[in-house]
């Protein structure tokens, strides 16, 4: 019975990190079709935010206050995520509305982008930025409006960015000389997170240990989860998200402002990203590759669920938790210590993390197959279905 | 004499001069470093040709053809290990995992023959298989790009934690093992092998050209642009899309045997998740949908990045993430369709100096005149995607 509790302890643990992290991901994917593929990096925002605001506690609170960073990092790196997701989708997502696998490429160029700006970005760099994107949106504001409506004006748009991005660079590699300036604020290295006290023990149940960081994980998907269906199912805006989801052109028609509830519906979901990254930060050091480890989980999760169901995410990735975990740390020996050689030599060969990531897929792909649609399929009488 | 060099004249030579240039001229000129990375690239633009078929003809975004070159590449790679030993000896590797016997798997791959074969067939065959599942319960869209996604994360977790049968992470050697009396990595052998990857690039292009033409080509790009229509009309375009998943497979394995014994070594990153999406990013650059494009822009962008990396190792993915969101937004039928298009004299009519119209300047020429014609778009690829 210990084993099953364990088990299952554990595979609810990795189930609810999944769960948090698909989360967003499902919303706006059930919305927009969107795949965004930033989304593991909008996550490791939220992880960095956590690790600036720890910082900020340790250098500048009082040490009493220490063991609460965790808690104002949650809403920080909702904010962050947020509004870096927001920004993303006013420049670059908007305007391919429609065509999914061009979004899925163009951000796939915004998170490499993301995890290059999180290697190198150091006070010189961001001057530098800062300048760019000012001159930039400074230009056309000090040019005479008639300039705005020749044949020209596309290259004097494109000309006026990089023009001032050359600036921005020239500056930043001047201030470069500066030791002080030059040096990378996060650099490529791992950053680790020290988890406030009340996180680090771990309780015992019966013959189950369950750590403390592992529980707080679990309780702020609930809290995450309670709040995501609350907000979908009991406000005004939760319900112009799901009469989007169901049908964007009748919702237009009836004067659901569209664009709106796309730009926060964006918002939530980058936002949640940056929450599942605070969650990360207590399993273990994290890097500018951290999105990449996600991604394909979360993809997997949205895919299995089905669209437009919070139910459908939940299970998939509480499924794929507990599978993973009974796979990956080969328990059914521990069970079933009798089994017959074959079998055996057959489950050894699967127990390990990455091992049993390939049997958990390979098992997805053939649910597919009698389920295309996923675990709870939208209802439709479209061809496209 | 004037009529030997009209442009319609000069048009049709001109492949054909860079052709001979790159095959004859170039291999006298280049040192044999800038050779090498030459002929790894055209290599890579034998499976962007395979992306270009499946991507820009027939609307299917795969991000995991990888999978078919590393296969096609650890094929190779298995019979060059094998090939330079005495009869009764094993590969180095084995031995470091207490390994006794041949894996009943490589077996095959002491015949030269057998693996010639092997080099395609069975990437073909996985991609048939995976294909024919996926294709069958007609996921599509976005849904494909995340299967084949995950299926290429399954392969890699496979290959890369496999010690024992496949040296894992470390790979396969190939540049010390002999191939026809000369050792793969020298340098008369590397020319060898540069000739050969243009013969195949250009046997490539034909094959996707006469593949693109006729009936097989129209049933493709009706399968892009409405493929519940092109059922309804009766046919099956499951068949089509299977065989042209195959033959792009097919392509990738020819593309990485070809790239890995170029680049001296097989490893599981082949099967890299990035990797896989930069093959994507050369066919969008390039212009997806017209096969040269997809070679152009695999050549363009890997040099690109080679130099860059060399100069300034930090800006590569800025650049590249920026090439995403660029050629997704700006350049959506890449180098080639902009040229095509008339770009270049669109850049010029900006700075003030009119174009020749073929119809009306108006109807040519300004937008808002265009936009209110734009029902009767007559040009061949409307905004599919």
């Amino acid at each position: 019975m210990d084993l099953l509790y364990d088990t299952l302890f554990n595979g609810l643990a990795i189930g609810s990190v999944l769960v948090l992290a698909a989360l967003g991901l499902a919303v706006v994917f059930g919305l927009m079709g969107v795949i965004n593929m930033a989304h593991g990096e909008l996550m490791m925002l939220g992880a960095y935010t956590t690790f600036v605001v720890q910082n900020i506690f340790k250098a500048v609170l009082p040490e009493a206050l220490f063991p609460v960073y965790i808690l104002v990092a949650i809403p920080l790196a909702f904010a962050v995520s947020g509004l870096v997701g927001l920004l993303l989708e006013k420049t670059v997502i908007r305007r391919l509305y429609g065509r999914p696998l061009e979004t899925l490429l163009a951000t796939w160029g915004v998170s490499l982008i993301l995890q290059q700006f999180v290697r190198s970005v150091s006070s010189a760099f961001a001057i530098g930025l800062l300048l760019a994107v000012v001159g930039g949106l400074l230009v056309p504001r000090l040019t005479p409006k008639q300039w705005w409506q020749q044949r020209w004006t596309p290259l004097l748009g494109t000309g006026s960015w990089i023009v001032s991005g050359l600036i921005g660079i020239v500056v930043a590699s001047l201030l470069g000389g500066q030791r002080v300036l030059d040096q990378p604020w996060f650099s490529a290295r791992n950053i680790d997170v020290t988890a406030p006290v009340w996180l680090r023990g771990s309780i015992d149940v019966g013959a189950v240990n369950m750590p403390a960081a592992r529980l707080f994980i679990i309780a702020l998907t609930v809290v995450a989860l309670v709040a995501v269906g609350w907000f979908l199912q009991k406000s005004v805006w939760g319900m112009r998200i799901r009469a989007v989801t169901q049908n964007r052109p009748m919702s237009d028609c009836l004067g659901i402002p569209t664009e709106k509830v796309d730009a926060l519906t964006f918002l939530i979901g980058s936002g949640l990203a940056g929450v599942a990254g605070v969650a990360v930060t207590l399993l273990g050091s994290v890097g500018p590759n951290l999105g990449g480890n996600y991604i394909v989980d979360c993809f997997m999760v949205v895919v299995l669920g089905g669209v437009g169901k919070l139910a459908g995410t939940v299970l998939a990735a509480l499924g794929i938790g507990v599978l993973s975990y009974i796979v990956g740390s080969g328990s059914l020996l521990l069970v079933w210590p009798a089994m017959p050689a074959g079998l055996n030599e057959l489950i050894t060969f699967f127990a390990t993390t990455s091992m049993a990531k390939v049997l958990v897929f390979a098992v997805i792909v053939v649910f597919l197959q009698i389920r295309p649609a996923g675990l709870f399929p939208q209802k439709g009488r479209m061809v496209e279905a | 004499m004037a009529d030997l060099l009209s442009s319609r004249n000069l048009r049709r030579a001109l492949p054909w001069v860079v052709i001979v240039v790159v095959a004859l001229v170039l291999p006298a000129v280049l040192p044999p470093f800038r050779l090498n990375l030459l002929g790894r690239f055209l290599s890579l633009g034998i499976v962007a040709l395979g992306i270009d078929l499946i991507w820009g003809y027939t609307g299917m975004l795969s991000l995991g053809q990888g999978i078919f070159f590393a296969l096609g590449a650890y094929a190779l790679g298995m019979y060059l290990q094998l090939s330079s030993l005495e009869p009764g000896q094993l590969p180095e590797f084995f031995s470091l995992y207490g390994v006794k016997s041949l894996p009943a798997f490589w077996q095959p791959f002491t015949s030269p023959l057998f693996t010639f074969f092997a080099i395609w067939v069975i990437p073909a065959l996985v991609a048939g298989v995976l294909g024919y599942l996926v294709f069958r319960n007609r996921i599509k869209g976005v849904y494909f790009s995340i299967l084949t996604q995950a299926a290429l994360l399954v392969f890699f977790n496979f290959f890369n934690g496999q010690q024992k049968l496949i040296n894992g992470t470390n790979g396969l050697k190939t540049d010390t093992a002999r191939l026809f009396g000369l050792l793969v990595g020298s340098d008369a052998m590397q020319r060898h092998l540069f000739w050969l990857t243009v013969v195949l690039v250009i046997a490539a292009w034909f094959l996707c050209r006469w593949l693109t033409r006729g009936r097989f080509g129209d049933a493709l790009v009706a399968i892009r642009d409405d493929e519940p229509r092109l059922r309804f009309t009766g046919y099956n375009p499951t068949a089509y899309k299977t065989v042209v998943f195959a033959v792009a497979g097919a392509l990738a394995g020819i593309s990485g045997a070809l790239y890995t014994v170029q680049s001296g070594i097989v490893s599981p990153q082949y099967m890299a998740v990035p990797f896989s999406i930069e093959m994507v990013i050369w066919v969008a650059v390039g212009g997806r949908g017209t096969l040269i494009g997809a070679v152009l822009g695999a050549v363009l962008i890997n040099y690109a990045k080679s130099l860059v990396s060399e100069q300034l190792p930090e800006t590569w993915l800025f650049i590249q993430g920026g090439l995403f969101l660029l050629v997704v937004t700006a350049l959506p039928d890449g180098l080639v369709g902009w040229w095509r298009q008339g770009g270049p004299g669109r850049l010029i009519a900006m700075v003030g100096v009119p174009p020749k119209a073929a119809t009306y300047p108006s109807l040519d020429l300004d937008p808002e005149v265009q936009a209110e014609h734009s029902d009767i778009d007559t040009t061949p690829r409307g905004g599919a995607s």
